[in-house]
């Protein structure tokens, strides 16, 4: 069984987003990055179905020099290879979606695995892109897997409660927090790691079909308004502004 | 055209379907607009009407029943090519988050997920949507054809319009689809979802345990809001299910009123609920970040406060 992993290097969570000179983008000084920590749910997935399955796991991240960082970790943690390919941000998800399709098609993976979203982006897109380009099915939001002879089982977060969808192999799957708890790299792994090689591929060349334009921040919310009084004043005048001020109730 | 993927639920066309179908009706101006219905029935889709369909477009049958994502993004993208849409809006529901990004893949078209804001620049969208989690906007500009953007829920209005809403219906396409929802685990007594709800009351670790929720339950249902948490109430193992949870990685909302009770305020929490048009926060700590963001802050013991709030608001009878 073959797995590719597709893994995102993103701002940390905590990021303080500062836009850079010239208004379209994040201003990357400062900036801690990390894997899209959805992504480490697919990551982890495709781990303990090589433990399970004697799988084989590729991780690729469509990105730059600096996302060497996200496969290295992925190869400490266990991943067998990991591969660059080698591309510019645009901020669009299917220009993504093209170039990792052009890279695993035909190369036979039964699964591929994404993070359900990207932090920052937070498309939420290139999974099931990936899956139309393919032809493949997909299951988004998956909190539970169970991969069988060809198909799969898949608990997804849907809109009435939980869903399980049913398909059939090969198929993308994107993870959801509550998959799995990721491992820890141990300093074996890290060691190991070091020494493997991260192949690099120039990403195929297309087109974005949109661009970021503006990147802004969003205005400061106004100085709020502390309530006295003991609590039955406070409910009081709290529920009296709701309704007349705010006009929300 | 722009046409809407809508959805049904119930019988009824849903509020966040309806927010998308108006604001295609706003951004078209003469132009036409069309909502399409993907289903075993489509009863209930002549409402469209009311809220600016030109064309409602209904596609039915029973290999609908059951969703599945190659399908739907079949049936979606036929209708497209078969009206020669140029623009697709859907609500970015559970569904439609799944299956837009799919058709857009298929029409080799743009997709900006969960916009807050839309306009036409020449013949083509723009979107302006949050990321980051909220902490900034971006304006997104496209460069395809065919544009696909998926609108988030309760940020635009849903306005009546009325139009002809000529209905008409479009064939299911013989796809050999490879995945199907084969059933649902239901759970959570069918509750509004927390995305399309108006009022959220929601509770952190401050609740100190589950059973606590009740004080927060008994607001909501006085108010007419549903209940929230946030993660660290999530994780505690009170019972308190994920599909529950406000947040970077729970459910991303903005009703008209979110009230925060034993919620510090982090900025994964923040994340969730910072498009929220009032915010109140019920904190024992003044200086909880929560208060930052909060138009209207109590700062006192919510075991105290929660109680006097559900009284005062039962003696108004505020529940919608
Ligand atoms: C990658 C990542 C993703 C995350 N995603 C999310 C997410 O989606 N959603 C989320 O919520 N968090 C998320 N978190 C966790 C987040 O960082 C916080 O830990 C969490 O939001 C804290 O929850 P809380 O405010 O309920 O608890 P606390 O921070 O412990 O705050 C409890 C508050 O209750 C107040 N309090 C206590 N007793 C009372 C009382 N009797 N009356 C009034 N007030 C009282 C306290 O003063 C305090 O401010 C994420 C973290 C990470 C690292």
């Amino acid at each position: 069984m073959k797995i590719l992993v597709a893994l995102k290097q993103v701002p940390d969570t905590e990021t303080k987003i500062k836009v850079a000179a010239g208004g379209t983008s994040l201003d990357p000084a400062d900036v801690k990055w990390i894997t899209s920590p959805y992504d480490e749910y697919a990551l982890e997935e495709g781990l303990r179905l090589k433990e399970a399955k004697a799988a084989e796991v590729t991780t690729v991240s469509v990105g730059e020099e600096k996302a060497k960082d996200v496969l290295r970790n992925s190869l400490a943690l266990g991943a067998d290879n990991a591969v660059l390919l080698k591309s510019t941000e645009t901020g669009d998800p299917l220009a993504v979606a093209k170039i990792l399709a052009a890279y695993a098609e035909g190369k036979g993976f039964d699964l591929v695995l994404f993070g359900n979203k990207g932090f920052g982006s937070d498309n939420g897109a290139v999974g099931a892109m990936v899956a139309e380009l393919l032809g493949l099915s997909q299951a988004n939001l998956v909190t539970k897997l169970e991969v069988g002879e060809g198909t799969f089982r898949a608990e997804r977060e849907g809109d009435g409660g939980t869903e399980v969808v049913e398909g059939s192999l090969p198929a993308v799957i994107t993870a959801q927090r509550g998959l799995n708890e990721p491992r820890y790299a141990s300093l074996k792994g890290i060691m190991a790691a070091k020494k493997k090689t991260i192949e690099e591929v120039d990403g195929a060349t297309v087109s974005a079909a949109m661009i970021v334009s503006a990147l802004t921040l969003p205005p400061a919310r106004p100085e709020g308004r502390k309530l006295d009084g003991d609590a039955a004043t406070q409910a009081q005048t709290l529920l009296g502004l709701l309704r007349d001020e705010a006009k929300v109730l | 055209m722009i046409l809407v993927f809508c959805e049904l639920k119930d019988g009824k066309i849903r509020k966040a379907s309806l927010e998308a179908l108006s604001e295609a009706r706003r951004l078209s101006g003469d132009a036409p607009v069309a909502a399409l219905f993907v289903g075993t029935s489509c009863v209930g889709s002549n409402d469209a009407a009311t809220f600016g369909a030109d064309a409602i477009i209904n596609v039915e049958g029973p290999a609908l029943g059951a969703y599945s994502s190659d399908l739907f993004a079949a049936v979606i993208a036929d209708a497209v090519k078969a009206k020669g849409a140029t623009a697709l809006l859907g609500a970015a529901t559970p569904l439609g988050k799944d299956v837009l990004p799919r058709v857009a893949a298929k029409l080799d078209a743009g997709y900006a997920a969960e916009v807050t804001s839309l306009a036409l620049v020449g013949s083509k969208l723009q979107a302006i949507r949050p990321v980051y989690a909220g902490k900034a906007f971006a304006t997104v500009d496209f460069s395809s054809s065919i544009q696909v953007a998926s609108t988030r829920p309760n940020v635009f209005s849903a306005t009546e319009c009325p139009k002809a809403g000529a209905v008409e219906t479009l064939p299911v396409p013989a796809v050999d689809f490879k995945a199907i929802v084969k059933e649902i685990l239901a759970k959570g007594g069918g509750k509004q979802d927390l995305t399309e709800a108006d009022v959220i009351v929601a509770g952190g670790r401050g609740l100190k345990e589950g059973a606590n929720f009740k004080l927060l339950e008994d607001l909501a249902d006085a108010i007419g809001g549903v209940v929230g948490a946030s993660r660290a109430a999530v994780d505690a193992g009170w019972g308190i299910p994920h599909s529950m949870q406000v947040g970077q990685t729970g459910k991303v909302v903005s009703p008209t009123l979110y009230i925060a009770c034993g919620i510090s305020g982090a900025i994964q929490h923040v994340a969730g609920m910072s498009g929220s048009k009032v915010i109140v926060a019920i904190n024992k700590d003044p200086e909880a970040p929560i208060f930052k963001l909060a138009n209207y802050g109590i700062v006192g013991d919510l075991f105290e406060v929660l109680p006097e709030l559900t009284k005062a608001a039962k003696a108004l009878s505020l529940a919608k």
